[in-house]
């Protein structure tokens, strides 16, 4: 969005006292943790309001104050306890810098639409806040399983030395083990990882595939028992997942016997299958309903439309229907996806040793000895996803660069 | 529709009547819908449903009982239990012969495990029972070997009650008797043998010693199909020789032992006069000398009770109820759980489903009104969290949570909480609460954002420049066109709750844990799966009967997901 | 189209390999650090003498519902199983386990010694091969106790001196035992007072006084964690577990050697096995339970062996070099004072106590 709002400097009767309320409340924090709360506050109004009004008034250049800010709040921070703290500071020096100028000079204002009132925009940023908080919410285990999983230590604890940055509290060893080239490793984790990449695919395949057909086939009107069909495609989600393990356990066994006994294939080969279809099912309710909602809003017409040119079905489905309604099935075959690939009951029942999963290993992990190579392993998985979603990203912004779309 | 259709059908362009024209049509599209649908539902149902509702059957299931102790259940259905009185000799005889054969096929402590849910120590009662009930027959045989060593020999046996063996016996084979001990060993191993096993037991020796001539028919049966074993070698099971001790100390088979003829018949009578003086093998103190238990009302009543083939017992003790002699009972009180865990579930399922909807939504709305490239990126911040493992997440959150976690540490940090006084939030069910809205919350945001994302902005621009309030445009135009959103939110994070355990387990402490944390101790602990099937039903339930009222309230087709 | 290929390919070569699985067998186990223990005592001398290759399976905590869920649907894949006496007990009960000839089966120990005679009370089944002997006991932090030394059973229901959050199983087992000891029951007495209603309440009520201090675990890892947090003063939990975490992982810990229960950790045989892998599993069975494997056992985790003749045998920690007999439950000076676990009474009471203690701890 482009400027909206012609920006002005604000009063210091509105700026400095937002600025000594924020340097309370930060003083008071430190005070508190330094054993004098009042002292904090006092201390950390006056100092946060003098340093703005200096930064202000100063013929300084705003970069060079900035910076200025960035230099005290470190150095504050380190000598008021460690580098940790430092770094701390650091950051909180950043956010100042930026917030005084951004209050005075009054560029909040700018990006919002010119007619709104002041209680709308506070109102505005209250909001931006609040969601801030909850992203943060969103993301808070992430933030504590990264450091943890460079522990040198194999407890899921923050040591002191963590604390401190001194790097003997840090190691690879975990990362190492899971890449099964530490000396006590066994490869376990690497070929479980293997496991779910083979096995969650597949299964996604399998429930998408069957599962979008059939929500295309529930979407027709006059379906006979609609509400029982969609009932009983749905209840795998519904059905307490150690009663489906259990129930399914049978089905699976039976048909394990007869696939190696009568087919006489493999019984690795029969274990996959097993734990494919397995979660193959647990996905499916959830590309039912996705495919189902995508549907509701489909307009049958163009359907016709392809069709009284002379397409057939099948090229109806691939070049008219699938496009349209592809958001619906991508969203659902990722639920049935992160299903299977977070799924530890079933498999723990229906597979058996050469089918552990990445789950399974996990829970053992966790059951048998507190190991932070889960930690890593999640580490990885969010590194190779963060690194899997900005690709797409950025394909997207270059191909509507390409198409000369304005940025949106 | 006007008259004139009815008395004339209108014709559709090849000929046909219309009515008949569209009615194939509509067949046809009735039978490609359907075509599209079975393959789905052949495969949910053959590897689902059908398997799903066989587990479930179990929570009325409870032949075990009678096919393990079958003469027994039928023998005690004329005593009429009243707190202090012992069933009669019969009950006790049938008793003593199922227990032997169960316990030589290995199935009686199977039935103890299954009467110990309902009577503590039936169990070892069983096992102790199963280890003793050769005794008594051990002490005949030898009793008998010393009147002629030939009772000690399987072959002997053969050549006695054997109508094919030598064929020295009049009166041809007793058919019917062969036919009831194979069914009893078919009922007792849940198989199904047939064929012939070179035995047919003697109708004479069947008239004469009826009771060693049934269990002796048994143990060839059990011998040949179900061991595999050569039964005319080695020693005979120690309940045929009970068996005959009986026979021969029965005053009313007297006569017919007496009138037997041919070359074994003086064996058997030799036996018979050495053991007229003995008293009537009484199968009261039998049983009695096996397990002093057997002396307890209780143990028979409870296999009374619990004989039925079919029993509402599972769903009584689900809902903290007992089967008692007296129709259903309330548990004692210190027993009573599963009905506050029931609650227990719903409600904190609710309350996260709440908390899911209040995160959720302002999240969802931000993400539906910023420009796709912001949106884009936060959607990262959405999607990190559901693409890390729910067994790391639940870990994480412990760490945080803890006492020394990191929540508590930087409060007491900052001063704000007191070192000796600090915040528990984990192990109860605030714990549980948070883990789960964190666990669930983009199954809530995905949805939401989804509907929010089809509301045109120009609405709420509408509203306003006719006058409403921010609020009022806010509450009367945006929010109605995003309840779809919301209900599928909630429905997916609702169901998903409500069968969550390991995340409960893990941070729930005690007040935390949910219903199916429960079932899954009694399927993979306790191996009770009957209670745990009739937990599931009832959860199942449940969730069938909010999914209809929610049906009913806001109309399932008003959802909308992904 | 190519996946069909590739799949199509794969099956062809599994049936091609199909014929090479005789030499195969499935042992299953804990997992972690037990389970490595095994492999190197057990799975890899076997492996190197018989060419046999071993699949471990870490499914031992699920295997009592799983081998019942096997052997109804006639699918058993397991050979041989590793599970708690406890769980062979309802297993041997169930039909689910064989039972094993002691005197006919098992190696005899070096003297001559019968394996019935050397394994002595720890047969407690017929179905049971027992393999380790463990105890289930506390740990506590040694700069969180105030300068005292617990060194009494009773000192975890003692919130005055020992004050803070204290780790218990999640379970009846043991915890009511400990708790009517501590309540005056003498230790001959406690599995007669417990059978009774007044008994189970006394317990429950002396539990009631620190209930509001403890965090209840059920995976074995979770002490160690909390004690390594400082998240509890003491916590119960397998001594092998408290070794790692004071030996391998040097966290300010310490042992209390008192009231610890003694159990059993062993191998079964599934029920239904065809006689092929039958005799391989008992082939296993007699090399894994002879008096130098279990011995070897210990060189990598700190539980006694089950044999009598193997305790002269353990030797040093094959890491860390240090001595393990001292480690040991079954050492005189750790033995002291210990609890034998009943189990025919758990046998019996365990569904009616459980659903008790659900009861109370949801109260």
């Amino acid at each position: 969005m482009a400027i909206l709002t012609p920006i002005s400097r604000k009063p210091l009767q509105f700026v400095l006292p937002i600025l000594a309320a924020v340097g309370a409340i930060l003083g008071l924090l430190v005070g508190t943790s330094n054993g004098n709360s009042l002292g904090g506050l006092v201390i950390g109004a006056l100092g946060f309001t003098g340093l703005s009004l200096a930064a202000i008034k100063l013929p300084i250049a705003e970069k060079a104050a900035r910076w200025i800010i960035v230099f005290v709040f470190a150095i504050g921070g380190y000598m008021l306890a460690n580098l940790a703290l430092g770094l701390l500071g650091l950051m909180v020096g950043a956010f100042t810098g930026w917030f005084v100028y951004w209050l005075y000079e009054g560029r909040y204002r700018a990006k919002l639409l010119p007619y709104l009132t002041p209680s709308q925009v506070l109102w505005h940023y209250t909001f931006r806040m609040i969601c801030g908080a909850i992203f943060f919410f969103l993301i808070s285990p992430i933030i504590v399983v990264m450091p943890l999983s460079f522990n040198a230590q194999d407890f899921f604890t923050f040591t002191e030395k963590m604390l401190a940055l001194d790097p003997e509290g840090y190691s690879l060893k975990h990362y190492a083990d899971f890449l099964g080239i530490r000396y006590d490793s066994n490869g376990e984790w690497i070929r479980s990882f293997w496991n779910s990449l083979i096995i969650a695919p597949l299964a996604t395949m399998i429930s998408v595939s069957l599962g979008t057909l059939a929500a295309i086939g529930l979407s027709q009107s006059h379906v006979p028992a609609k509400r029982a069909i969609m009932a009983i495609l749905i209840s795998p989600m519904i059905v307490p997942l150690i009663i489906s393990a259990t129930g399914m356990f049978f089905f699976y066994a039976k048909m394990g016997n007869f696939l190696e006994g009568t087919v006489g294939l493999d019984k690795d080969f029969v274990g996959y299958i097993k734990v494919v279809l397995a979660h193959a099912v647990l996905g499916i309710p959830f590309v039912i309903i996705t495919v189902t909602a995508t549907l509701v809003g489909f307009d049958r017409s163009l359907t016709r439309a392809a069709a009284s040119m002379g397409a057939g079905p099948v090229t109806t489905f691939f070049r008219i229907q699938m496009p349209l309604i592809l958001p619906g099935v991508i969203s659902g075959g990722l639920f049935a996806f992160i299903t299977s690939f977070d799924e530890v009951v079933v498999v723990m029942f229906i597979g058996s040793a050469s089918q552990k999963t990445l789950p399974w290993q996990m829970f053992l992990g966790l059951r048998e000895q507190i190991s932070p190579t889960i930690l890593a392993v999640a580490t990885i998985l969010v590194a190779l996803s963060i690194a899997l979603l900005a690709t797409l990203e950025i394909l997207r912004r270059h191909s509507e660069r390409l198409r000369g779309m304005t940025p949106t | 529709m006007t008259d004139q259709s009815s008395t004339q059908p209108i014709l559709a362009a090849d000929g046909v009547p219309l009515k008949k024209s569209l009615s194939r049509a509509l067949r046809r599209q009735k039978m490609r819908a359907l075509l599209l649908i079975s393959p789905l539902l052949i495969f949910v149902m053959l590897t689902f449903i059908l398997p799903i509702g066989n587990m479930l059957f179990r929570s009325v299931q409870n032949d075990i009982v009678s096919n393990i102790m079958p003469n027994t259940v039928i023998a005690l259905q004329d005593w009429m239990p009243d707190g202090d009185t012992l069933p009669d000799e019969t009950v006790f005889e049938a008793a003593f012969y199922d227990l032997f054969v169960a316990a030589k096929a290995k199935e009686h402590t199977k039935l103890g495990t299954r009467l110990n849910y309902e009577q503590t120590g039936i169990s070892s009662t069983f096992r102790k029972s199963g280890r003793g009930i050769s005794k008594p027959g051990k002490a005949l045989a030898k009793d008998m070997a010393g009147i002629d060593k030939s009772w000690s020999k399987a072959a002997t046996f053969d050549a006695l009650f054997n109508a094919r063996s030598g064929g020295t016996r009049s009166g041809g084979a007793d058919t019917t008797l062969l036919r009831a001990q194979r069914d009893r060993l078919n009922q007792l191993k849940g198989k199904d043998y047939k064929g012939d096993i070179g035995f047919a037991p003697s109708l004479e020796m069947a008239m004469a010693l009826p009771m060693a001539s049934r269990e002796y028919t048994y143990w060839a049966l059990f011998m040949a199909l179900e061991k595999d074993k050569d039964f005319k070698k080695g020693k005979v099971s120690e309940a045929i020789y009970v068996a005959l001790a009986d026979d021969l100390t029965n005053p009313a088979l007297a006569d017919r032992i007496a009138g037997l003829t041919g070359p074994d018949a003086e064996l058997i009578q030799k036996t018979a006069a050495a053991f007229r003086d003995r008293p009537r093998i009484s199968y009261t103190d039998l049983m009695l000398g096996v397990n002093e238990n057997w002396g307890n009302p209780m143990v028979w009543e409870t296999i009374k009770l619990h004989s039925p083939a079919y029993t509402g017992g599972y769903f009584l003790n689900a809902v903290d109820m007992r089967k008692t002699l007296e129709g259903p009972a309330i548990q004692p009180e210190n027993k009573q759980i599963l009905i506050i865990l029931f609650q227990r579930t719903l409600k904190m399922s609710l309350i996260i489903t709440v908390s899911c909807i209040l995160l959720g939504y302002p999240v969802a709305w931000l993400l539906a009104n910023l420009p796709v490239r912001v949106s884009n990126l936060l959607m990262i911040l959405v999607l990190l969290p559901f693409w890390t493992s729910l067994l790391v997440r639940t870990s994480a959150w412990k760490v945080m949570l803890q006492q020394q976690g990191v929540i508590n540490e930087v409060l007491v940090w900052l001063g704000i909480v007191a070192d000796n006084n600090r915040l528990e939030i984990i192990n109860n069910q605030f714990g549980t609460i948070v883990a789960m809205t964190h666990i669930l919350l983009p199954f809530m945001i995905l949805p939401m954002y989804s509907v929010m994302q089809t509301i045109p902005p120009s609405y709420m621009r509408a509203a306003k420049s006719l006058g409403a309030t921010n609020w009022t445009a806010f509450w009367r135009v945006y929010f109605p066109q995003s309840v779809p959103g919301i209900g599928a939110g909630s429905i997916l994070v609702f169901i998903l709750a409500i069968g969550y355990y390991i995340t409960p387990e893990i941070v729930g402490g005690t007040e935390g844990v949910f219903i199916s944390n429960r079932i899954a101790y009694h399927i993979s602990s306790s191996l009770n799966w009957g209670l745990a099937a009739a937990l599931g039903a009832i959860l199942l339930a449940v969730v069938l009967v909010l999914y209809w009222a929610y049906d009913k309230i806001v109309g399932i087709d008003n959802v909308k997901l992904g | 189209m190519k996946l069909i290929k590739t799949l199509l390919a794969v099956s062809a070569l599994s049936v091609a390999a199909g014929s090479a699985l005789a030499q195969e067998m499935t042992i299953v186990s804990w997992g972690g650090a037990y389970s490595k223990s095994q492999l190197k005592a057990y799975h890899e001398p076997y492996s190197a003498k018989t060419g046999v290759t071993i699949i471990n399976d870490d499914s031992s905590a699920e295997a009592v519902a799983k081998l019942r869920a096997m052997n109804e649907a006639g699918n058993v894949t397991w050979d041989v199983v590793d599970v708690v006496a406890a769980d062979a007990l309802r297993l041997c009960d169930e039909g689910l386990a064989m039972e094993i000839d002691a005197d006919s089966q098992l190696a005899p120990a070096p003297d001559g010694t019968s394996a019935a005679d050397d394994f002595g009370d720890l047969m407690v089944s017929e179905c049971f091969i027992p393999q380790i002997v463990y105890s289930t006991t506390f740990g506590y932090r040694t700069d969180m106790v105030g300068g005292k030394t617990p060194d009494n059973i009773c000192d975890v229901f003692d919130l005055a001196t020992y004050p803070g959050k204290r780790s218990l199983e999640k379970r009846p087992i043991n915890n009511m035992e400990w708790a009517l000891l501590c309540d005056g029951v003498a230790k001959g007495d406690v599995y007669d007072v417990l059978a009774t209603d007044a008994g189970q309440n006394r317990a429950l009520a002396k539990l009631d006084t620190i209930k509001d201090s403890v965090i209840w675990w059920n995976a074995g890892a979770d002490t160690p964690q909390l004690l390594a947090d400082g998240e509890v003063v003491m916590g119960s939990t397998y001594n092998g577990r408290l070794f790692s975490v004071i030996e391998e992982q040097k966290q300010p810990v310490a042992m209390l050697w008192d009231a610890q229960v003694f159990d059993l950790d062993g191998w079964i045989i599934p029920a239904g096995l065809s006689e092929e892998r039958k005799k391989r599993a008992l082939d296993y069975i007699y090399f894994a339970t002879d008096t130098q494997r279990l011995a070897d056992q210990a060189k990598y985790i700190s539980y006694g062996p089950a044999r009598a003749s193997s305790a002269p045998l353990v030797g040093k920690h094959a890491e860390l070099g240090i001595d393990m007999a001292p480690h040991m439950p079954t050492d005189p000076n750790n033995a002291k004072n210990t609890f034998l676990y009943n189990y025919s009474f758990w046998a019996d009471y365990r569904d009616d106590i459980d659903a008790k203690w659900q009861a109370w701890l949801a109260k």
